[in-house]
């Protein structure tokens, strides 16, 4: 990446420029001021680019050369899930008679594209044991609202207004809790044990009559399976209320173990994670939502069922949460998990959380050599490990992370899950080779060798990128969100 | 079975197991207790080769009727398009797709840039002093503002008009659950609101007045009454959702005193693709900067004292905020916002107007040749690219036979305005050729007799 500043679109080009192609005016034209009230057309021209095509191409170029994604190199962010994404799902998506269908056309002209939302249903259905699935949420934020709001209705339903409490681990991503406000419920902390799983004691305590639900991910934030998980289960459905499964970790069980087998009643599962959905510099994503059969009524509408041999979208549901989104939700990603899942079948499936395993145990046992294991259990498909010791030499995470940038790796997740000091959320993922996690295993032990004898180098790093550390504070202080000529 | 993606040999197997001090993976997944475990294989469909596969998916995607085999006059909220050709160019660098949101602002200038430059437009077509990253869509836009606005003014009352997107509205009335709103809607009389009844329902209990511009009917709101209407109380904020591409001709909401505005950009660079991925945008007033839901990127420099960008005011965020967030969103659609970012700078300053005006032109001559063979336009305000037409029978029908014509008829508005049975919402875009406009009021005659 080179190490030059250069232009905002709108400092390029010139009066006059264009690179568009517009159909033509075929039609006879009428005076359109004629129709509207002056103080409706608009003065003055928005201040968009004037650029040819070619300056348009060097310029995304440009930006593109200053980016790094998936297929530039190794992208350990810990509960992201950076795997491959692979190609022949960009093909599948750029069909014509997928890419350019209306949502609103005569579902008897769209038949084979429900198909294929219809089949994706029933495939995640099966991976995670539940009864029905709902493809619309946006993302997994959006799917876990949803399920929450689901949780929250059939509560309603039994009278039970009084359950209003979801209790999330102390180690939940931040999304859990803020989800839990946006459905009108509140968020009830429960803690992490010395093992790094939930804390049962704590949980009996914090579990009554008050509890819609308790909201976990298994394995956890941490990167470790909770074991007790049937006993959780027990405590909570004993209590009166639900689990929900917030899938950001699946890659982990495919095949091994299934949510719904756990006693989970609601899950969300981000296909732009384990399904390869590309992250597209952060988005979209789709964050289907399963249930058991005693939540399907309340389902976000339409529900996409099978009526004979056609594919039908079902309004006529009393019970919904209603509509969470216009339309049918991300279809396009729909796509690209389908093929994934139909590439790899229940085979690969369990190979993909297998070898994600492997993986992230292997990259954590060798890096345990130099960085403290806050837990040493065998982790799942990711793990945390912390930089307190490196601390203690000046040298903070944040540096560590920077200092990888300068051997071309992606950083981990860093200062995340909060319970840890000083974390780094590794997860390497399946589509990683041995000879890039060793690269990346050199990297990090190099770098705690330099924290030892050169702290500076670490501290000041980057180095080698396009540009340095940026004075973030400044940007919040006195913030500049927009180009003004 | 040979699989891709997976590199993993039976030698990196062994060597890695040896290294991490286990025997077998069985070993690693020996916390997972017994009774629970799934012990079946997953019960899908046999993996398929690359080449199989894409020849089935092919076969499904050549079962919908697709809008550019088919002559499509189908909008009410997606619409068909120009999309420049660079803009799949651009999205397709994989630098770009396969990237996570931009943590490291060291190695994402470029995604970060970009999503400045996007943010600035939207501001330019807008006429608001601040947008945001981008939104799922458009609908869960509205439902944000809706949210914000309660939030801001510390009140629970509602008013939407009911010639904002029926499914928007479905979209708010259902986030409003959640936060325990009231959601009261406005009815539409000759196609735009009724400000009458804005005037009688409107008090110092509303938090926010949501209006959509060009309306669901392709109606222009008089945004100049509305504005006076809600400006006779103190806090009520006004909430707009536009078009972006009718921003090209039409004046700014920031020009009407909107508080709010918000939409989608699909109209720029983004298939329809049954309805999603689209992208939302949501523009609010520099005094609202710090309540926006979402990433916003901001310009700063680095130690060298270089022009660079990062993620900035993130304390109003999930991840920082927690259970105390007013929004939970954390993925949005950045490759959206890319998409629409290329083809806006492609399209440029004037190529907007142009496009706009192309719109508007043809959608006029469509209604001026349907008016000739008696099917009279329902609505006769000021409008953009869409219009109400009423039929002498069911939409379902006409638009049956249209569909044997290689037409894709309009909307049937009956579905969601039982009043309305009958008629139909027609959009003409830039895409619709003056013969293919002929042809449709043909087909229309015949059927119409």
């Amino acid at each position: 990446m080179a190490k030059t500043d250069f232009p905002l679109i709108f400092e390029r080009g010139k009066e006059g420029r264009t690179s568009y192609s517009l159909p033509e005016m075929d039609v006879p034209e009428i005076n359109l001021e004629d129709e509207f009230d002056e103080a409706y057309i608009r003065q003055e021209a928005p201040g968009l680019p004037e650029v040819s095509e070619l300056d348009l191409m060097r310029h995304y170029t440009a930006l593109s050369n200053r980016n790094y994604g998936v297929d530039s190199g190794f992208y350990p962010l810990g509960s992201c899930t950076m795997k491959y994404n692979p190609k022949i799902n960009e093909d599948v998506a750029r069909l014509a008679g997928f890419s350019h269908i209306h949502p609103h056309q005569d579902p008897k002209t769209v038949q084979g594209a429900m198909e294929i939302m219809y089949d994706l249903q029933t495939s995640l259905s099966e991976i995670t044991g539940m009864h029905d699935f709902s493809l619309q949420s946006a993302a997994g934020a959006q799917g876990e609202w949803s399920g929450l709001m689901m949780i929250r209705a059939l509560h309603e339903k039994n009278g039970e207004f009084n359950r209003t409490n979801v209790i999330v681990p102390d180690s939940a991503h931040g999304t859990n809790p803020a989800s839990v406000t946006v459905a009108g419920l509140d968020a009830v902390t429960v803690k992490t044990n010395e093992n790094g799983l939930v804390d049962i004691e704590d949980l009996k305590r914090v579990v009554d009559e008050d509890t819609a639900a308790l909201m976990l991910t298994n394995p956890n934030t941490l990167g470790l399976f909770e074991t007790e998980i049937m006993e959780m289960a027990e405590i909570v459905h004993g209590a009166g209320g639900k689990l929900y499964y917030d899938g950001a970790n699946l890659n982990a069980i495919m095949g091994f173990v299934r949510p719904g087998d756990m006693g989970f009643d609601v899950v969300h599962l981000n296909l732009h994670k384990t399904f390869t959905g590309p992250h597209g510099g952060g988005g979209p994503g789709s964050g289907p939502v399963g249930v058991t059969e005693e939540f399907a009524p309340f389902l976000p509408k339409p529900v996409l069922t099978k009526k004979d041999s056609e594919f039908v979208f079902d309004y006529d549901r009393p019970e919904s949460i209603g509509r969470i989104k216009p339309y049918y939700g991300n279809f396009g990603i729909y796509l690209r998990a389908y093929t994934y899942i139909r590439t790899m079948g229940a085979e690969g499936l369990k190979k993909v959380s297998e070898y994600a395993v492997v993986n992230a145990n292997y990259v954590m046992r060798r890096l345990e050599e130099e960085y403290a294991l806050p837990y040493s259990q065998h982790c799942k498909h990711e793990f945390v490990i912390s930089g307190k010791n490196q601390k203690q030499l000046g040298v903070r995470t944040l540096d560590i992370a920077k200092r990888l940038l300068d051997y071309g790796y992606h950083p981990p997740t860093i200062y995340f899950p909060l319970n840890v000091e000083e974390a780094m959320m590794t997860e390497p993922t399946e589509t990683e080779s041995k000879e890039t996690l060793d690269g990346y295993i050199e990297a990090m032990l190099a770098i705690s060798r330099e924290a030892k004898g050169d702290p500076e180098l670490v501290q000041e790093a980057p180095h080698e990128t396009p540009v340095r550390r940026m004075d973030e504070t400044t940007a919040a202080r006195k913030p500049i969100l927009r180009y003004q000529p | 079975m040979e699989f891709r993606y997976l590199p993993m040999t039976e030698t990196d197997k062994q060597e890695m197991l040896d290294a991490i001090g286990v025997d077998s993976t069985e070993e690693l997944f020996s916390d997972i207790p017994e009774n629970v475990r799934f012990k079946q294989e997953l019960n899908l469909k046999k993996p398929a080769n690359e080449s199989a596969l894409m020849q089935e998916l092919t076969k499904l995607a050549s079962k919908n009727a697709n809008l550019k085999e088919y002559t499509s006059f189908l909008g009410a909220g997606v619409y068909d398009h120009y999309i420049p050709s660079v803009v799949d160019h651009v999205i397709s660098r994989s630098e770009f797709y396969t990237a996570y949101t931009p943590y490291q602002p060291e190695i994402s200038q470029g995604e970060l840039q970009a999503i400045f430059e996007f943010q600035t437009m939207i501001c330019e077509l807008t006429g608001m002093e601040v947008a945001n990253s981008s939104m799922y869509d458009g609908g869960t836009a509205l439902a944000e503002a809706v949210t914000l606005s309660a939030g801001q003014t510390k009140r629970k009352k509602i008013l939407v008009s009911k010639t904002v997107h029926p499914e928007s509205r479905a979209v708010i009335h259902t986030y409003a659950k959640g936060q325990n709103l009231e959601v009261i809607e406005i009815d539409h009389q000759s196609g735009i609101t009724d400000l009458e009844q804005l005037d009688n329902e409107i008090d110092d209990e509303t938090a926010s007045v949501v209006i959509q511009y060009p309306n669901f009917f392709g109606q222009i709101e008089p945004m100049n009454d509305v504005q006076e209407i809600i400006r006779k109380q103190k806090k009520t904020m006004f909430l707009v959702s536009s078009n972006p591409l009718a921003l090209g001709y039409l004046t700014p909401p920031g020009n009407f005193g909107a508080d709010i505005v918000v939409g989608d950009t699909q109209v720029f660079g983004i298939p329809a693709q049954f309805g999603g991925p689209h992208c939302g945008y949501f523009a609010t007033t520099d005094k609202l900067k710090r309540k926006v839901p979402g990433r916003l990127v901001g310009q700063t420099t680095d130690e060298n004292g270089e022009r660079g960008f990062v993620l900035t005011l993130q304390a109003r965020e999930q991840h920082i905020r927690r259970d105390k967030a007013t929004s939970n969103i954390c993925s949005n659609q950045a490759l959206n916002a890319l998409a629409s970012s290329v083809a806006m700078s492609s399209i440029g300053k004037h190529g907007l107007r142009k496009m706009a005006v192309l719109n508007m032109q043809k959608a006029r001559y469509a209604k001026q040749q349907l008016e000739n063979i008696g099917i009279a336009a329902s609505f006769n305000g000021p409008f953009f690219n869409e219009l109400v037409v009423k039929l002498s029978e069911s939409v379902t029908n006409v638009n049956a036979k249209l569909l044997d014509k290689g037409i894709i008829g309009g909307y049937d508005l009956e579905f969601y305005y039982p009043e309305l049975a009958g008629h139909m919402l027609v959009a003409v875009t830039e895409n619709r050729s003056k013969d293919e406009i002929d042809n449709l009021v043909k087909e229309l005659g015949d059927i119409n007799g």
